[in-house]
């Protein structure tokens, strides 16, 4: 068992809009807590107001956000600038789906921290995650 | 990157109720880091205004819904609430999926409610180690009303009863034998029972039972002139929340006037003492006494020695080192 100094990764996993596909998310966060994360889950249907409080709310090191809709260039961009008012820019900003490789580039400039595409294997999607935790450093 | 802030320049806008303060003073918190310490007391000295609610019941009972509604029913008062939703721990990964928010999306963008899940990281009896500094934070950054949403427990978990003021045991009806297995343990500790989803047609059954089993008198009247009410409710529909934030009100004002709520907030300062001497020594044994916790278990597993012996080997080495 865990000793009181190591936290586990908190990750928040949400689904945003009106993209009902949440297989992917359910099997991500089940992959997250078996490498020892604690994953909180919205369920579907969020919007990116209610999803950025709740990220602040839950203190996470990571929000990931699943999108299969193409809405991707509206969520991102606004769930970045709501973090950012909320005193929640250091929540690293995740994105999962699928979605063309220039939004990929563009969405990277804009500061997401990753995007994992729907063919990312699982132990790479927990790498990355314990990867930006690491690069983050304590806060 | 790692700018950290330490946890006593957080104090302050714990005070004033920033949200993003208050959040990253509960990871703090969770972490049971030395540095948080200092902070905590700090915080602790501007404590005890909240109402402390605590909501437990087996697993399905409708606890997340439930609490939703009270959220609402709250906040139509203007008075602002925070939550503390306990989900369990993997004990294979320590990993966890904190579920109970996705019930209670529609308050999030209401800055009168602060939802905030917890893993109970090992923690036995339906809370989490740091549930109770989150409440401090809580009841420091000016919240009215603090819920605490247990783990779904079974017979026995009823810590939540040493830390909070006011306990909501819900039973759901359709969980058959459910309240049976529980009726020795988790009924015996409310102050108020709630049967939820009362939309159903089987609920008036789960309601006589429970009715037929408070007439056999567990607590009631507990010597603070406290009659147990049972509240039926519905979170579907909404029926019996109002009823139920009455008794909740209704409580607290019994408690006071009684001078319950004293001997209340005394017992959950001692469960608290103890439960920090525990925490201190068990973490000063691993750190210091690693040796011969190692040994003593090799002389048990040998056969030749008791664990209470061995334990008290242990403790007089640990006293026989601290003498001056």
């Amino acid at each position: 068992m865990e000793g009181p100094n190591t936290q586990p990764i908190r990750v928040m996993i949400a689904k945003v809009g009106l993209d009902g596909h949440d297989r992917g998310v359910k099997i991500v966060a089940r992959c997250l807590r078996d490498a020892g994360m604690d994953v909180i889950y919205t369920g579907l249907h969020r919007t990116p107001e209610e999803v950025a409080l709740a990220a602040v709310q839950e203190d996470v090191d990571i929000l990931g956000i699943s999108i299969l809709s193409g809405a991707q260039m509206t969520v991102f961009p606004r769930v970045l600038e709501l973090l950012r008012g909320q005193h929640g820019s250091d929540i690293a900003v995740v994105g999962g789906g699928v979605m063309p490789d220039e939004d990929v580039t563009e969405l990277k400039r804009l500061g997401v921290s990753e995007i994992l595409l729907q063919d990312t294997p699982p132990q790479a999607i927990v790498e990355s995650m314990r990867r930006l935790v690491q690069e983050r450093g304590p806060r | 990157m790692g700018r950290a802030i330490p946890p006593l320049a957080l104090v302050q806008p714990v005070l004033e109720g920033r949200l993003s303060a208050v959040a990253r003073m509960i990871t703090h918190a969770e972490s049971g880091e030395e540095a948080c310490h200092e902070a905590l007391a700090e915080i602790y000295r501007h404590t005890g205004k909240a109402h402390v609610v605590g909501i437990t019941g087996v697993p399905g009972s409708g606890k997340s819904a439930l609490v939703t509604r009270l959220c609402k029913a709250l906040r139509a008062g203007e008075r602002s609430v925070a939550v503390i939703a306990v989900d369990p721990s993997s004990p294979f990964s320590g990993g966890s999926i904190l579920g109970d928010r996705i019930r209670m999306n529609e308050l999030v963008t209401d800055p009168g409610v602060f939802i905030r899940s917890m893993a109970t990281r090992g923690a036995l009896g339906g809370l989490s180690r740091a549930a109770l500094s989150g409440v401090d934070i809580l009841d420091a950054a000016g919240y009215d009303v603090v819920l605490i949403e247990t783990v779904g427990v079974g017979q026995d978990e009823i810590d939540v009863v040493q830390a909070v003021h006011t306990t909501l045991v819900v039973s759901a009806p359709g969980l058959g034998d459910d309240i049976q297995a529980i009726k020795a343990g988790v009924l015996e500790i409310a102050d108020i029972h709630v049967v939820g989803k009362c939309d159903r047609s089987d609920a008036h059954r789960t309601v006589t039972d429970l009715k037929n089993m408070l007439a056999m008198g567990h607590r009631d009247g507990q010597g603070y002139g406290w009659q147990v009410p049972l509240i039926p409710t519905s979170s579907f529909s909404g029926e019996g929340i109002p009823e139920l934030l009455t008794a909740i009100d209704g409580h607290l004002e019994a408690l006071t006037t009684s001078g319950e709520l004293e001997q209340r907030r005394r017992r959950i300062a001692q469960t608290r003492l103890l439960k920090s001497a525990e925490n201190i020594l068990r973490d000063q044994f691993q750190r210091h006494h690693d040796r011969q916790i190692s040994e003593l278990t090799d002389r048990m597993m040998a056969g030749r020695t008791h664990p209470h012996a061995a334990a008290q080997i242990l403790l007089n080495q640990f006293r026989s080192e601290r003498k001056p």
